[in-house]
C-alpha cells in the first residue's frame, strides 16, 4: 500500500439488476416454502444465484480491482428480520466469503482480496425514528453488537482477508460493529486489517446522524485501522472537501467510493465511466487517495477506467 | 481529540477546557431535583444552558440513591443526543458505578470521556475497565488512588499517576493522548496543617505530569478548593480564580469549573488575592488565619444602592425617553405636562417624543439588549404618559392616535390562562399596535363579532391547557365558514408549530394561521403580516407548514404504537407488600383552611417564574448569569416586595384540601373505596397506559400500575388533593389594570401561580411526614438533605402522566373541592381561579413520573366502555393524545 493506490470493486446492486431476476431466483433451492417475499434481498443470491454473484466478482477483478467486496451488505439479522431470515445470516456471510473467495485464488498476476462487507443495517442507535420521543431507540448498542458478531464470525470462516464498515450514517452502530469486531479478533486470537467508510449524507458536510467529517474520524480512531474513507450519497465531485479533511487528519490511509453521480429522476445513475475517471484524476492529482472505488451506480466499465488511471499516481503518504 | 457532532482538540496551545459540571446531580440540586421529578426536558435544558454559556464539555453524574442511574443516564444521553446544540459537544461520562459507565458509553457516537477509574480495587480491575474503555473508543479520567487510598501528598500523587501510565500504555496499549489524570484538589484553609500544601502539591504533581507523563493530560473539580469558605462567594470566587491561574500555570488543560463562581483574576482586590496565593502557595505560617479574618470582613457586606438622579437635569424629551427605557414612573406626568406644553397639540406628545422613546424600546428588545420584563415596565409608564393626555386629547377635535394596526386578542372557551396572552398584548402595545383584549373565556362567536366589528387586522388566540387546543380549530374553521381572513395568531403553553399547521392552518386556507413561539416574536410576526412584503410572509409560512404537515404525516407512519392488549402484557410488576404499602395514619379528608403564606415561601420554585417573563435559566444560577442576571435579580427583588405585601395586607388566601382511601387497581382502573371492607365504592379512576413501542425491558406504564391490584386481596391507598393561592386576587389585579400597571398584574399573576405549585409541594411534603406518614422517619435523621429525596408522586390531570382532564371532574366530587375551598372548572375542565393546582397522591416507592405519550383509538374506545360513554362524545377529550 506504500507503493501503489489500491482499486476497490464498484456496485453489487447495479450489476445484479442488469439480470432482471424475479422472485423464484431468490428462493431456489434454499428458501423456497418461505412465507415472505424475498424479492430484492441480493444477499441471498450468494445462496441461490452463485453463479451470477462469481460473474460480478470477476468482471471486477477483470476490471483491475484489487479488491472485492462481498455480496453481504444487508447480512446482519437486523437487516434480514424484515424478510424474516434470521436465522439465514450465518449462510449468506459464509457462503459470500466463500465464492468471492474462490474467484480472488484464480487471478495469479497480482495479489486479489476479499473484504467482508459489514454494512450499517436498516437502524440508528443515536436517533430516535419518532420526533415526539427523542429518547427512543429502536435498535440498542447490544442488539447492533450481537448482530455484527454473528456476521463477522460468519465472514471470517468464510476466509476474507479484511473487514470493511462501510456506508456509515451513524458512527454509535459503527463502534458497535468495532466493539463486535474486537471481541471476535480477542476469542479467534486471529486480527484483520479493518477498513471503514463514511456517508455524508449531503453538502452539509455531516452524517445522517449529525457528525461533521472529523468528528467521525476522531470517533472511530480507537482502532488500528487500515483505512478510513467515504462512500455513497454524494457523486465523486461533491465527496471532494471532505475526503480533503480525512487528508489532513487521517492517521489512516484514506479511501472512496462514490456513487457514479447522483441518481436521476428515475433512480438510476448517469455518470460515464469516462465523467466519473475524470473527477476521480482531480482526487489523484491533489494525492487524496490511497484505495478507490465505485459505491452506487458504477460498473466494471468505471472501475476499469479508475484502474487505468491509478497507475499512473503516487498514494497518499500518511 | 475528543468528539461530540463536532470535534474537539486538545493540544498544547489550547486554552483551557471549561468542562460544564451542572448536569450532575450530585453538584446541583436543581438537577437533582428536575431528574428525581422525571422532567427530562428542563433537565436537557439545563444541559443546553451550559453549552450555550461555553462549556465546551459536559459532565454528566447520575450517581444518586433514590433515582436508577443507569435509566437516568441512558434517557439523558438519548435526549440531548437529539439535540444537536448539545451533541455537539463531547459527553464527559461520570459515575463511580461502573454498570451507568458502559450504559452510557453505549449511547454517545462521538468519543467522550469517562470519569473516573483507579487503581482502588487493584491492577486486574483498573486493566479490565481501561480495556473495555478503549474498545469503546473513549478517554479516561485516572484518579490518584490506588490500593492503599487517595493520593494525599506529592510523592503518592506522582507515584500513582506514574504507575496508572505505565499499566495503561504498556500493558493495554491505551493513547496516552487519551489518558487525563485527576490528581485529586482538595480543600486548603481548613484549619488543620496537613492540609496546608493540598494546593501546591497539587500544582506540583501537575507540572510533573506534564514534564515526565508524555501525552497525558490533567483536570480537576476545581470548586473543592475553597471548601471551608462555603456561603462566602467572594472569597470563593477569588480562589477559584487564582487557583485556576496558578494550575493552568503549571499545565492543567481542564476543570470542571462553574463559570458563574470565578471572578477575573486581575480584578481580585489585592489585598484579597495576597492572602489567597499566600494559602494556596503556602507562603506564610498564618496564611490562613489571615484570609479567615479577612473573609469575615467581607462576609454579607452587600452595597447599598445609591439613586442616581442626575438624568433629571436632561431637557424633557431626553428625560421622556430616559423614563421610558429605564421605565421609571415617579416622574412621567410631570415630565409629560412640562412637554405638552412645547406642543400646539397634545397628540403631538405621543406622536413625538414618546413613540420615539418607545422606539428605542422596541429596537433595544429586538436585538436582544432589552428583555421582557424592562419591556413591560416601559410599557407602564407609556400607558401612564398616554393616559394623562387623553383627555387633553380628547377636548380637541379630530385627535386621535395613528397605530401601526390593530389586533384582537383572546384567551379561548372554556380556559382562564391569561398571563401569555397579557405580556404579547403589552409588547404589541409597546410598538403602537391597538390592542383589543376580550380577556379569558371568550366564545368563538365574540371573537368573530369583534373582529368585524372593530375592522380588526389580526386576531391572536391563547390558551394553556389542551382543551383550549380544538377550541382554537373550531375558531379557524368558523373564520372559514364566514367567508374571513383575519391573519390568526396562535400562542400559548400546549400549542406548536406542528399542531398550527396539521390542525389549524389546515381548516383555514382562507387566512393564515401563524404559531408564535413567544411574545417576543409576536412583533414581527406581525409586522410581517402588515407589512408591504405581507404576501411573500404568507406564501413562506404556507410553504413551511405544508413540509411540516407531510413530515408529521410520515413520523405518524412511523411511529409504532403497540396494541393496548400487548401494552397492558407489558406492564411494569411491582412489589406489593408490608415494605411498600405505608397504612395511613389518618384515613379522610382533611381541609386545610387558611395556610400562611410564610409556610408557603420556602417551597417556591422559582424556575417558572423566570420563564414566564421569557428570562430562560435555572434559579439561582440565572440570578448571576452574564447576559439576563441583572434583570433576574430586579425581577427576584420585586417579587419578594410584594410577597410581603401579600402577607402583610392579606392579598390572597390560599386553602387546600386532601384526602386518602383505601383502594386497589382493576386493569387500568383504580376503585377508591369507602373504607378498608371495601363496603362502597366512591369513586374508580380510569387511567391511560402508554402504547409507545418501548426498548427492552422498559414496560409500559399506567398510573394504576402503583396500586396493589385487587386481585392480590391486599388493601392499598391513594391520596387526592386540590390547593388553591388565588382566593381575593381578583381586585388587586383590577387596581392594576385600572393604574395602567400591567408590570405589576403580570407579576401577581405569576406570583399567585408559584404560590399555589409551592402550597401543592408544601402538602405533599406534610402528606408523606405526617398525614400519610411514609416518610415520616426519613425527615428526623437528615432534614436538609431529604427534603428533595421523596418518595411517591403527584400527578396532576391534564399533564403527561395522566392527560385526561376528565379525571378532575371525578377528584373534585370525591374532595368536594368547589363547595370547600371554591375552586370550579370551567366547560374545558381549567380551573380558577388560576392559581390553583390538583392531582393524586401515589406513595409506592417505585411509583415515578412518565408522559403517556399517543395512544391508539383501541384504548379510548376500551375507555368510553369503561366509563359507559359513548366513544363520540367523549373523544374530543383525547384528541391531543390520540394518534
Amino acid at each position: 500500500m506504500e507503493d501503489r493506490i489500491l482499486v476497490l470493486d464498484g456496485a453489487m446492486g447495479t450489476m445484479i439488476q442488469r439480470h432482471k431476476l424475479e422472485e423464484f431466483d431468490f428462493r431456489e433451492g434454499a428458501f423456497e416454502d418461505h412465507e415472505k417475499p424475498l424479492k430484492g434481498n441480493n444477499d441471498l443470491l450468494s445462496i441461490t444465484r452463485p453463479e451470477i454473484i462469481k460473474e460480478i466478482h470477476k468482471a471486477y477483478f477483470d476490471a483491475g480491482a484489487d479488491i472485492v467486496e462481498t455480496n453481504t451488505f444487508s447480512g446482519t439479522r437486523i437487516a434480514q428480520s424484515d424478510y424474516d431470515l434470521e436465522h439465514a445470516v450465518y449462510d449468506i456471510n459464509y457462503q459470500s466469503a466463500i465464492i468471492a473467495k474462490e474467484i480472488a485464488t484464480q487471478y495469479k498476476d497480482k495479489p486479489r482480496f476479499v473484504a467482508g462487507s459489514i454494512g450499517p443495517t436498516n437502524r440508528t442507535a443515536s436517533i430516535s425514528p419518532d420526533v415526539n420521543d427523542p429518547g427512543y431507540r429502536a435498535i440498542t448498542f447490544d442488539a447492533l453488537k450481537e448482530a455484527y458478531r454473528e456476521q463477522v464470525q460468519a465472514l471470517i470462516a468464510g476466509g476474507v482477508d479484511l473487514l470493511l464498515v462501510e456506508t456509515v450514517f451513524d458512527t454509535l452502530n459503527a463502534k458497535a460493529a468495532l466493539f463486535a469486531i474486537q471481541e471476535v479478533f480477542d476469542e479467534t486470537k486471529k486480527e484483520l486489517p479493518i477498513m471503514v467508510s463514511g456517508t455524508i449524507t449531503d453538502q452539509s458536510g455531516r452524517t445522517l446522524t449529525g457528525q461533521t467529517t472529523e468528528a467521525f474520524l476522531i470517533s472511530l480512531s480507537h482502532m488500528p485501522l487500515l483505512s478510513i474513507g467515504l462512500n455513497c450519497a454524494l457523486g465523486a465531485n461533491m465527496m471532494r472537501p471532505y475526503l480533503q479533511i480525512l487528508n489532513r487528519t487521517a492517521p489512516f490511509a484514506v479511501s472512496a467510493h462514490p456513487n457514479a453521480g447522483l441518481p436521476n429522476a428515475f433512480g438510476d445513475y448517469d455518470e460515464s465511466p469516462e465523467q466519473m475517471a475524470a473527477q476521480i484524476k482531480i482526487f489523484l492529482d491533489e494525492g487524496l487517495m490511497n484505495i478507490v472505488g465505485g459505491c452506487c451506480g458504477t460498473t466494471p466499465e468505471h472501475i476499469q477506467a479508475i484502474s487505468a488511471l491509478v497507475n499512473n499516481y503516487n498514494p497518499r503518504k500518511y | 481529540m475528543l468528539s461530540g457532532l463536532e470535534p474537539l482538540i486538545v493540544t498544547a496551545e489550547s486554552n483551557f477546557i471549561n468542562i460544564g459540571e451542572r448536569t450532575n446531580v450530585t453538584g446541583s440540586r436543581v438537577f437533582l431535583r428536575l431528574i428525581q421529578a422525571g422532567d427530562f426536558e428542563a433537565a436537557v435544558a439545563v444541559a443546553l444552558e451550559q453549552v450555550n454559556g461555553g462549556a465546551q464539555i459536559i459532565d454528566i453524574n447520575m450517581d444518586e440513591g433514590m433515582i436508577d442511574g443507569k435509566e437516568a443516564m441512558v434517557t439523558f444521553l438519548n435526549l440531548i443526543a437529539s439535540e444537536p446544540d448539545i451533541a455537539r459537544v463531547p459527553v464527559m461520562i461520570d459515575s463511580s458505578k461502573w454498570e451507568i459507565i458502559e450504559a452510557g458509553l453505549k449511547c454517545i457516537q462521538g468519543k467522550g470521556i469517562v470519569n473516573s477509574i483507579s487503581l482502588k480495587e487493584g491492577e486486574a480491575h483498573f486493566i479490565a475497565q481501561a480495556k473495555t474503555i478503549k474498545t469503546y473508543g473513549a478517554a479516561v479520567i485516572v484518579m490518584a488512588f490506588d490500593e492503599n487510598g487517595q493520593a494525599d501528598s506529592y510523592q503518592r500523587r506522582i507515584e500513582i499517576c506514574k504507575r496508572s501510565y505505565d499499566i495503561l500504555t504498556e500493558k493495554i496499549g491505551f493513547n496516552k493522548y487519551d489518558i487525563i489524570f485527576d490528581p485529586n484538589i482538595f480543600p486548603v484553609a481548613t484549619g488543620m496543617e496537613e492540609h496546608n500544601t493540598n494546593a501546591l502539591d497539587f500544582f506540583r504533581a501537575t507540572k510533573w505530569i506534564k514534564e515526565n507523563l508524555d501525552g497525558a493530560h490533567v483536570s480537576g473539580g476545581v470548586s473543592n478548593v475553597s471548601f471551608s469558605f462555603r456561603g462566602n462567594t467572594k472569597v470563593r470566587e477569588a480562589m477559584h480564580s487564582a487557583f485556576l491561574y496558578h494550575a493552568i500555570k503549571n499545565g492543567m488543560d481542564m476543570g470542571i469549573v462553574n463559570p458563574s463562581m470565578l471572578e477575573i483574576y486581575s480584578d481580585i482586590e489585592p489585598k484579597l488575592l495576597e492572602y489567597v496565593e499566600d494559602v494556596l502557595l503556602n507562603r506564610k505560617a498564618d496564611a490562613t488565619e489571615k484570609l479567615l479574618e479577612y473573609a469575615e470582613t467581607v462576609k454579607g457586606s452587600g452595597k447599598k444602592k445609591k439613586i442616581d438622579l442626575s438624568w433629571r437635569k436632561q431637557e424633557v424629551n431626553q428625560r421622556l425617553a430616559h423614563a421610558l427605557i429605564k421605565g421609571i414612573v415617579e416622574f412621567i406626568e410631570e415630565d409629560v405636562e412640562a412637554c405638552r406644553k412645547n406642543y400646539d397639540r397634545p397628540i403631538k406628545v405621543i406622536e413625538g417624543p414618546l413613540m420615539d422613546g418607545m422606539n428605542i424600546v422596541g429596537d433595544l428588545f429586538g436585538s436582544g439588549k432589552m428583555f421582557l420584563p424592562q419591556v413591560v415596565k416601559s410599557a407602564r409608564v407609556m400607558k401612564k404618559a398616554v393616559a394623562y393626555l387623553l383627555p387633553f386629547i380628547e377636548a380637541e377635535k379630530g385627535g386621535k392616535i395613528k397605530s401601526s394596526g390593530k389586533i384582537l386578542l383572546a384567551t379561548v372557551k372554556g380556559d382562564v390562562h391569561d398571563i401569555g396572552k397579557n405580556i404579547v398584548g403589552v409588547v404589541l402595545g409597546c410598538n403602537n399596535y391597538e390592542i383589543i383584549d376580550l380577556g379569558v373565556m371568550v366564545s368563538a362567536e365574540r371573537i368573530i363579532q369583534t373582529a368585524i366589528k372593530e375592522q380588526v387586522d389580526i386576531i391572536g388566540l391563547s390558551g394553556l391547557i389542551t382543551p383550549s387546543l380544538d377550541e382554537m380549530v373550531y375558531v379557524a374553521q368558523e373564520l372559514q365558514k364566514a367567508n374571513l381572513s383575519y391573519p390568526l395568531l396562535i400562542g400559548g403553553a400546549t400549542t406548536s408549530r406542528v399542531h398550527t399547521a396539521v390542525k389549524i392552518d389546515e381548516h383555514y386556507s382562507r387566512g393564515q394561521a401563524v404559531h408564535v413561539l413567544d411574545a417576543s416574536r409576536s412583533v414581527t410576526v406581525a409586522e410581517r403580516l402588515l407589512g408591504r412584503k405581507k404576501e411573500s410572509f404568507i406564501d413562506d409560512v404556507k410553504s413551511d407548514y405544508s413540509k411540516v404537515r407531510i413530515q408529521h404525516e410520515k413520523h405518524l407512519k412511523a411511529k409504532k404504537l403497540i396494541t393496548l392488549k400487548t401494552a397492558r402484557g407489558n406492564r411494569p410488576i411491582l412489589k406489593f407488600d408490608q415494605s411498600t404499602i405505608f397504612r395511613p395514619k389518618k384515613l379522610g379528608v382533611e381541609l386545610l383552611d387558611n395556610v400562611g403564606i410564610s409556610q408557603l415561601i420556602p417551597f417556591i420554585d422559582w424556575t417558572p417564574y423566570f420563564q414566564t417573563w421569557e428570562l430562560y435559566g435555572r434559579y439561582p444560577n440565572i440570578l448571576e448569569d452574564k447576559v439576563v442576571g441583572q434583570e433576574a435579580q430586579k425581577l427576584f427583588e420585586d417579587a419578594q416586595q410584594m410577597l410581603k405585601k401579600i402577607e402583610k395586607e392579606n392579598w390572597i388566601r390560599s386553602k387546600g384540601i386532601v384526602g386518602i382511601f383505601p383502594a386497589n387497581a382493576v386493569g387500568d382502573d383504580i376503585e377508591i373505596y369507602l373504607d378498608e371492607q371495601r363496603s362502597k365504592t366512591l369513586y374508580t379512576q380510569r387511567t391511560l397506559r402508554q402504547q409507545t413501542k418501548k426498548a427492552q425491558s422498559q414496560p409500559n406504564y399506567a398510573l394504576a400500575d402503583f396500586i396493589a391490584p385487587k386481585e392480590s386481596d391486599t388493601i392499598d391507598y391513594i391520596g387526592g388533593f386540590a390547593v388553591t393561592s388565588g382566593i381575593g386576587i381578583e381586585p388587586h389585579i383590577k387596581r392594576f389594570e385600572e393604574d395602567h400597571d400591567d408590570y405589576n398584574s403580570i407579576l401577581l399573576k405569576a406570583l399567585a401561580d408559584r404560590l399555589a405549585e409551592a402550597f401543592a409541594e408544601y402538602l405533599h411534603h406534610k402528606v408523606r411526614t405526617r398525614i400519610w406518614g411514609y416518610a415520616e422517619a426519613e425527615f428526623l435523621s437528615n432534614e436538609e438533605l431529604i427534603k428533595e429525596k421523596y418518595s411517591g408522586i403527584r400527578p396532576a390531570p391534564g399533564y403527561p402522566a395522566c392527560p385526561d382532564h376528565t379525571e378532575k371532574i371525578g377528584l373534585f366530587a370525591l374532595l368536594d373541592v368547589t363547595k370547600q375551598i371554591g375552586i370550579t372548572l370551567t366547560e374545558s375542565l381549567a380551573m380558577t381561579p388560576t392559581a390553583s393546582v390538583s392531582g393524586w397522591y401515589f406513595a409506592h416507592p417505585e411509583a415515578k413520573y412518565f408522559g403517556l405519550g399517543k395512544v391508539t383509538e383501541e384504548q379510548i374506545k376500551d375507555l368510553a366502555e369503561r366509563k359507559s360513554e359513548d366513544l363520540n362524545n367523549i373523544k374530543r377529550w383525547y384528541s391531543s393524545i390520540l394518534v
